[in-house]
């Protein structure tokens, strides 16, 4: 019991940090928004979209805006640890290590979310108007919660490489390419207003994901912060 | 520093597998009635596949035995059965691809089966990058046995696709229910086994011969390590 307490302080007192530096810098968020919006703009162009076209694309836009700038963030947000030594800082601290995974995730996550909050209603204006839906809402959540597990595992290992900006993508997209697949497929089902039995599998997909990989993250994350 | 003498006969055991399964799969399976001779590139196609599969089977539980004992020995089978499992895939997919040209009228589609073989050989690349970018040799076991770990995920994915999804791939091993299967002629059944079997030799011998090498590039570097150290001592 105290424990758990004891570890939600820890994750929170986690997440509270990564917020208030943020809210400070405005470093990852504007970074994220900025490259999302401009491979938006680029898809437009490189496409030639047609607004019939543009209103079926626009899901795929969507993940695969939203997979590209993640990435920075999460360079951003593990590199300013590595970088600053805070990193050591933070395996000096008396608290879990799962804790540290935690709260630098949900952090990450928030980040992903609250960019999701602009990038959506933008898209929806730009793109398709249906974008806005609960069910989409409710894919974006499942989808970039699997994406911020993968991510911050890999990307915590990524940023103690020494080729660390190049590594994080090639390592993250494969490894997300199931989660993206289903995101993409799941969200342009609630688009089109497909019956809820042609989108629960990839919804089921999504969850698997999550569920596999937080598993994985909970017995793997130790030994990537050991030194 | 000599080559085992166990490996030597090994070499000569896999040299003669591999023909008996090459003569059998020319000389004494039949030709397929619809497809001709381009479905004999399936023997080796599928064996290809399965020896792919193994050397990523092999490379997950020896980095699951490295986090648990920490051996660097587990780390040098895991490097080993990437690296093989790769070269399997990449023959497994091109091959693939030459048998499909004729008989779905197109190198490449995007069926299930292909999509996630293709993933799974992009993420054991990423290994091998991995690997690269990372200089301390702790760390470096370390991540990649982790990721190895994560990347495994695909292998069973890859696997059980076809059986999953809608596909056009053909169903090898066990019943397809509704999807294509392959319908064999009991010659056709020898020389499918004789394949399997002869890849496998292939599989260990290889699998082998990295080991040594691990092992050798291992002793490289520590006397590379000791000469610095003298010289260091000499300034």
């Amino acid at each position: 019991m105290n424990r758990g307490r004891a570890f939600g302080r820890a994750v929170f007192a986690l997440v509270w940090k990564d917020l208030l530096a943020e809210l400070r810098s405005l470093e990852v968020i504007s970074a994220m928004l900025v490259f999302a919006l401009t491979v938006i703009l680029v898809f437009n162009f490189a496409l030639e979209l047609t607004p019939r076209l543009r209103a079926e694309l626009s899901s795929g836009v969507l993940w695969v805006s939203l997979a590209f700038s993640g990435t920075l963030g999460l360079n951003r947000s593990l590199g300013q640890e590595k970088d600053r030594g805070c990193l050591d800082g933070l395996l000096l601290a008396p608290v879990d290590r799962l804790a540290i995974f935690f709260g630098k995730a949900l952090a990450n996550w928030l980040f992903m979310l609250l960019c999701l909050v602009i990038l959506l209603p933008v898209l929806s204006v730009l793109y398709d108007p249906r974008l806005l839906q609960a069910g989409v809402w409710g894919v974006a959540l499942l989808g970039s919660l699997g994406y911020v597990v993968v991510g911050t595992l890999l990307a915590s290992m990524a940023v103690q490489a020494r080729t660390r900006d190049v590594l994080l993508p090639i390592l993250l997209f494969p490894v997300l390419l199931p989660a993206l697949v289903a995101s993409v497929k799941a969200s342009s089902g609630f688009l089109l207003g497909l019956p809820g039995n042609e989108i629960s599998p990839w919804l089921i997909v999504l969850i698997v994901y999550d569920l596999i990989f937080l598993a994985l993250a909970l017995f793997v994350f130790d030994t990537i912060l050991e030194e | 520093m000599r080559k085992p003498f166990g490996l030597k006969i090994l070499d000569g055991v896999t040299l003669l597998a591999f023909a008996v399964a090459v003569a059998l799969v020319f000389f004494y399976a039949p030709l397929e009635a619809q497809m001709g001779a381009v479905q004999k590139v399936f023997y080796f196609h599928v064996a290809a596949g399965w020896t792919g599969m193994l050397g990523f089977v092999v490379a997950a539980v020896t980095s699951a035995l490295y986090l648990i004992t920490r051996n660097p020995r587990w780390d040098g089978f895991s490097v080993s059965g990437v690296e093989i499992g790769l070269v399997f895939m990449l023959i497994n997919i091109v091959s693939g691809s030459i048998w499909a040209y004729p008989t779905w009228n197109t190198w490449w589609t995007w069926d299930v089966r292909l999509t996630t073989a293709t993933i799974m050989e992009l993420i054991y690349l990423a290994y091998g990058l991995l690997r690269q970018g990372v200089d301390d040799p702790e760390r470096r076991r370390r991540f990649a046995a982790v990721y190895a770990l994560l990347g495994f995920v695909s292998v069973p994915i890859t696997f059980v696709s076809i059986r999953l999804f809608n596909s056009i791939h053909p169903v090898v091993i066990g019943a397809g229910g509704e999807m294509p299967t392959m319908a064999f002629t009991p010659a056709m059944q020898v020389a499918f086994f004789g394949s399997l079997i002869a890849f496998s030799f292939i599989f260990v011998d290889l699998f082998w011969h990295r080991l040594l090498l691990a092992n050798w590039a291992e002793r490289v570097d520590a006397l590379k390590a000791r000469f610095e150290d003298v010289e260091g001592g000499m300034k």
